[in-house]
Order: structure tokens, then sequence, then C-alpha cells
């Protein structure tokens, strides 16, 4: 291709990108964040608003990936689910009502991420489906109670039929496991984490373990 | 030359349009951890603690191959479910592992090993 056509090419596409939710018009205000930057998050079971009783852990196991990529200490979801369910706290409701105190105490965690999960699974329409995952977050000082950050995400994905939803990198067993449930709302919910938790002006700001992590925070 | 400088910034631009949407590189050999954390709550009998065990044993040896950091809880999560099949000892040994990789989950992990020990 000639420059002046690569030129129109790369500028159409860079506004594209930039219109398709890319950049956003209304920075977040990271005044709280700054004051308190947390190095470890305790990710706790989303309330579950969708009709899917399956979104709580189809979504809860996708959120580890991308906080701990942004540079955080991310507990284990699962072994704190099980702690809190052995130590009087059988659902999400009730373990996101814990006193932050409580929760500090227990495990050391410097914020914790309330999550609520207002869409999860397949909207029905004439001809065909669609897959939608809405979320939004919340992300509070243990020692203040300080919302230091949140944000909202969403993600849709047309259906298409049948599949291997998760591609071949995973081990068979669970692949097997995961495409009985045929959950296609799981791998969208890792669109929608992408839109909740990466945008520069609006996202989750970089963590101690992100080599971009700036020291002067 | 003005054509030039219009090249350059259409790249330009185009770059930081690609950098805001790429995924994000990762520093840790994730493998199929959130994948047998999922399973694991969809179906109990097709994934048992055993297959999940041998599941993330397999993950570290392609991590320890490639150099590559396992990924913050997943010693511990390994530990927990070592401690389900009744390995206390390689328990203890992953909660270990998991403070000394991230001091951050110190707290946590004494009170794991607290309960590993009355096993």
């Amino acid at each position: 291709m000639n420059t002046r056509t690569y030129y129109r090419f790369a500028a159409i596409l860079a506004g594209a990108l930039a219109l398709a939710g890319c950049q956003t018009v209304k920075p977040y205000d990271y005044t709280n964040f700054r004051a308190h930057p947390p190095r470890s998050i305790l990710v706790l079971p989303p309330l579950n608003e969708s009709t899917a009783v399956e979104g709580t852990y189809g979504y809860l196991t996708t959120v580890t990936r991308p906080v701990a990529d942004r540079g955080y200490y991310v507990f284990p979801v699962a072994v704190v689910d099980q702690f809190m369910k052995e130590n009087g706290l059988p659902t999400a409701n009730e373990m996101q009502q814990a006193p932050l105190a409580k929760i500090a105490q227990i495990t050391g965690a410097d914020a914790v991420l309330f999550l609520d999960l207002k869409q999860y699974g397949a909207h029905y329409q004439i001809l065909n489906s669609v897959v939608v995952v809405e979320v939004t977050a919340k992300l509070v000082d243990t020692r203040t109670g300080t919302l230091l950050w949140e944000g909202h995400g969403a993600a849709q994905q047309a259906s298409s039929g049948t599949g291997n939803i998760l591609g071949n990198l995973i081990a068979a067993a669970i692949n097997q496991a995961i495409n009985k449930h045929a959950d296609r709302a799981h791998q969208v919910s890792r669109l929608a984490n992408a839109n909740l938790f990466f945008p520069e002006q609006t996202g989750l700001p970089y963590g101690p373990y992100n080599p971009k992590y700036d020291k002067a925070h | 030359m003005i054509r030039r400088i219009f090249v350059l910034g259409a790249t330009l631009a185009l770059a930081l349009a690609l950098a805001g949407c790429a995924a994000q590189p990762s520093r840790y050999q994730w493998g199929s951890y959130e994948e047998v954390v999922y399973a694991s709550y969809l179906s109990h009998e097709d994934v048992p603690a055993e297959k999940q065990v041998e599941i993330l044993e397999k993950d570290y040896q392609t991590a320890r191959s490639a150099n590559l950091r396992m990924p913050p809880g997943w010693h511990a999560h390994l530990g927990y479910l070592y401690y389900q099949v009744g390995k206390g000892d390689q328990a203890r040994q992953e909660l270990m592992t998991e403070k000394a990789e991230f001091p951050e989950s110190a707290v946590f992990v004494d009170r794991l090993l607290a309960n590993v020990k009355k096993q």
C-alpha cells in the first residue's frame, strides 16, 4: 500500500478504536487511591443480580488474572471463599457484609474488591442470542474504609452455536467439564473485565508488581 | 517531509490506540489455574481434588522449564488442594512457598498453616 493509503487506513483505524471505548471522556479521580495505594487485594465472590446462578463462580474465576497482571497480590479466590464459608459466612452477600476490620485482621489484605454482577448469560432474540456480562466494582481500603476506586465493565458476544469455548490451551479434563456446562458468559467475563480494569483513564491503576507501577505514588 | 510526518503521526496514533486495547502481557505462568478453579465449582465429581493437583503440578513443570513465576495465590491454592487430599507435608511446603514469593500473603497463610497443623 502507498503511504497515503496507509495514512488514511491508520487514521481511520485509530479513530475507530478510540470510539470503540479504548479512550474515555472523563478520567477517574484517583486522589483517594493515591493516598492509600494497596499492594494486596482480596477479591470476594460477587453479589449476583443476574438470573444465572452459575454467574457467581463463573465470573469470580475470571478476576484474579486481570487484577494480578495489573500488579497486585491477589488472594486465592477459592481458598478465601472456602475459608469464609467455614467461618460462618455461607453466601457472597454475607461475605460482602463482613466488617472490613475483621477481613483485614484475618487476611492482612490492604483492600477488598467488592463486585456486583448485574448481568450474566444469554439474552435470546428472534434469530439468535447474545451473551452479556455486566459488572460494577468497588475497591475499598480495609484500614480506613475509603473508596479507592470504582468502575463499570460490560461486554457482549453474539452466540455462535456450539464449539470449544476455551480453545486448546486448557487441560482436556477441565475443557470437558466446562464445555459440558456451555457457560459462554464465563469467557465473555474476560472481555468485560478488560473494559473494567484496563482503560488508562478509568481503570485500576498499576500496582507494585507491574513494571509500569509509578514509584511516586 | 510533510507526508513523512503525517505517516509518523498516524502510525503513532494507531500504536497508542492499539496499546490501550491490547491484552496485558503477563509476568506469570497462568496455565489452567483459573479454569481449574472454575471447573471445581462446576462439577466436583468430574474434577476431583486429585485431578486438580495433577493439572496444577503439570503447569508448574511447564513454568519451571520456561523460568516463569506462578501467579499470586497459586501456591496457596495448590497447598489447599494438598490439604484436602491429606498430604499435609506438601500442603505446608506450598503455603511456605506462597509466603516466600508474596510476603503480602503472610497473615492469611499463617492462618491456613495453623489449620494444616491441626490435621
